[in-house]
């Protein structure tokens, strides 16, 4: 009942006018509302309320926080490389904001007399599309750590691409076994795929992989290494102020909304109506209260991204690539494999392998989550003399010298050394 | 000896797989628990009866300050927040007629000044005045926008005059001397300690 491929690209120039500006204000004022939602959930669990002056329930505080924002004073260092400097937040902007036209919001509608799907286009590549897009974002965070022309940002655009390219192969991988299953890219049809089961019960260790990348795509808590406050002063975008800065919050709550709208797109069944509501309501899936469940659940994936964020602690770099690199792509590529025989001997030997799938599913995600929770052992020693980490040596006379070094009250200067003290100096 | 040294602990499963992942209910809880934030400027809370505020110049029942100038608050503050300048009292009266009297007895705290930009609300000045003069109220709002008016002067501090109270200088009304002050029964058994020689 879903839309295809070929379902768009025949509106008449304004309906499509109309589709971009409805995206460009979601994502704008979903930005607003996650910023605020974030803070007051988060407030919630620790025992706070969170921002509630500003309109109600403090809805408007975000609104407060980005004119403040854009009133403040713009520097630019001395030191910066003025014209990346200044492309830099554009360049993480506006490819946040164009993966978002591929998103399916509804099925197709009657928009001022016209019908037409609920989503600005879509192309027979476009989940590759918003990868490719996502990764020129990757672009804006390292060249806006390099032209800063500060070691704060450098080291976090540095740590950042890192992190994001990493954890972009295992979320590629992860969304191979959807492409797989559902026999397309193009994200309409994958919903329409959906129609019965969600992929999240059938693909359930990728659905889990692609949860955990995409914290770490978004540099989020507990991934959030590039930005560490506490270490790095901010990350990339040390350096950046007033409206500058503004963009790259908004590009990085975009990309929030669209890893999350991506994840409700191709496992929880995008726009359908959850837990069998359209079973007993026929219209559920049907003009425009599809907007009400694609919502919910994109709402829900951020305040899963919330709860992480208010549980876990940061993890420290090796931990995390151990994580994506030794942990989060094999099991990807074994999952692959499984998902690409079961679906071809369910088609040579005609069986149903929903069932094999959820259940060969459950045992790889218990690994899966088994291998995230057990912590590596240590090595057995550490030390760095005995053959441990390839530490330097201490320089001669010990890690204090010179003026700080310890206080040894022998004899003065010109007096002879008694006997126990000479034995000390040689 | 280095943690390494000692042998491994083995963890348990529990230990691996349930406490990595315990943290996640603590929070999920929490979200629906009544938050202790209290509505601050709109709504204002009671402190704790002996919560240390703003200072207080207490004055004798007849109006008459207690603050005799001695300074030992002004030597007891470890933040060197307290100036203290005292002066004589004297029962002549001035030129226009009016009393030099300020409190009971010898001298008075003529200059008296609490610095709050220093003061550290600890209560040591408290604790060492020795006529009960200097105590603390409960009031804690003492922000301000300049140094100037962070200097509490003697006028600031001093408690207001209640009712039947006089506004200083005026001769004493309690009593002929400063003893009928301080202690019109002196009860020396509370100083008696036994075995030692009491005047």
């Amino acid at each position: 009942m879903g839309p295809s491929v070929n379902d768009f690209g025949h509106d008449p120039w304004w309906i499509i006018l109309i589709k971009v500006v409805l995206v460009f204000a979601i994502c704008v004022v979903l930005t607003l509302f996650n910023i605020w939602w974030e803070r007051r959930v988060v407030a919630r669990m620790q025992h706070r309320i969170g921002p509630n002056m500003h309109g109600p329930f403090g809805l408007l505080q975000s609104l407060a926080d980005g004119v403040k924002l854009a009133l403040k004073e713009d520097i630019t260092p001395t030191k910066a490389d003025k014209a990346v400097f200044v492309l830099a937040p554009v360049l993480s902007c506006v490819p946040a904001f164009v993966t978002f036209s591929v998103i399916p919001f509804g099925p197709t509608v009657t928009m001022f007399g016209h019908r037409t799907p609920l989503q600005l286009t879509d192309m027979p590549v476009a989940v590759l599309f918003v990868m490719a897009i996502a990764s020129i974002g990757i672009y804006g965070i390292v060249l806006g750590g390099w032209a800063s022309g500060s070691t704060y940002s450098l080291l976090g655009g540095l740590r950042s691409s890192a992190q994001m390219i990493s954890y972009e192969v295992s979320m590629g991988l992860a969304l191979v076994a959807v492409f797989l299953y559902a026999g397309s890219l193009s994200t309409s049809e994958i919903v329409a795929a959906q129609d019965k089961w969600w992929f999240a019960a059938l693909l359930l260790p990728s659905f889990v992989i692609y949860c955990i990348s995409m914290v770490g795509e978004t540099n989020r808590a507990p991934f959030d290494l590039p930005e560490a406050e506490g270490e790095l002063v901010g990350g990339f975008h040390t350096e950046y102020s007033s409206l500058k800065f503004a963009l790259f919050f908004l590009a990085e709550y975009i990309n929030l909304a669209t890893v999350s709208a991506l994840a409700t797109t191709l496992f929880l069944g995008g726009w359908h109506a959850p837990f069998w509501i359209d079973h007993a309501w026929a219209g559920a899936n049907a003009g425009y209260w599809p907007l009400i469940w694609f919502f919910g659940k994109l709402l829900f994936f951020v305040w899963i991204f919330i709860w992480l964020r208010g549980s876990l602690p940061r993890l420290r770099y090796d931990q995390f690539m151990h994580l994506g690199w030794k942990l989060l792509l094999p099991c990807s590529l074994g999952w692959i494999v499984v998902v690409a025989v079961v679906r071809m001997a369910a088609i040579k030997g005609d069986f149903d392998p929903r069932w094999w799938m959820f259940a060969i599913g459950l045992v790889v995600t218990a690994a899966v989550v088994f291998g995230t929770l057990r912590r590596p052992e240590r090595p057995a020693d550490i030390r760095p003399t005995t053959g441990g980490f390839p530490t330097p040596t201490l320089p001669n006379g010990g890690a204090v010298r010179g003026a700080a070094r310890p206080l040894t009250f022998g004899p003065a200067d010109g007096v002879p050394a008694l006997p126990a003290t000479s034995e000390e100096a040689s | 000896m280095s943690e390494s040294d000692q042998p491994k602990k083995k963890r348990s499963l529990k230990e691996q797989i349930w406490d990595p992942v315990a943290g996640f209910g603590v929070t999920f809880t929490t979200q629906f628990k009544k938050p202790v934030t209290e509505q601050y400027p709109m709504q204002k809370e009671p402190t704790a009866p002996r919560f240390h505020g703003r200072h207080q110049l207490n004055r004798h029942p007849d109006g008459l300050e207690k603050c005799v100038g001695c300074e030992l608050c002004a030597w007891a503050c470890p933040a060197d927040a307290i100036y203290v300048e005292g002066a004589d009292n004297s029962d002549e009266p001035d030129a226009e007629g009016n009393s030099q009297r300020f409190s009971p007895g010898e001298r008075y705290g003529r200059v008296y000044q609490i610095n709050y930009l220093r003061c550290i609300l600890c209560g040591l000045c408290i604790e060492a005045c020795p006529t009960r003069a200097l105590t603390m109220t409960n009031e804690y709002e003492l922000a301000d926008d300049s140094r100037a008016s962070l200097i509490y002067e003697k006028q600031d501090l001093l408690a207001p005059l209640l009712p039947g109270m006089e506004q200083p200088p005026h001769p004493m009304r309690l009593g002929d001397d400063e003893q009928d002050y301080y202690a019109p029964e002196p009860r020396t058994e509370l100083f008696e300690v036994p075995g030692r020689e009491t005047r």
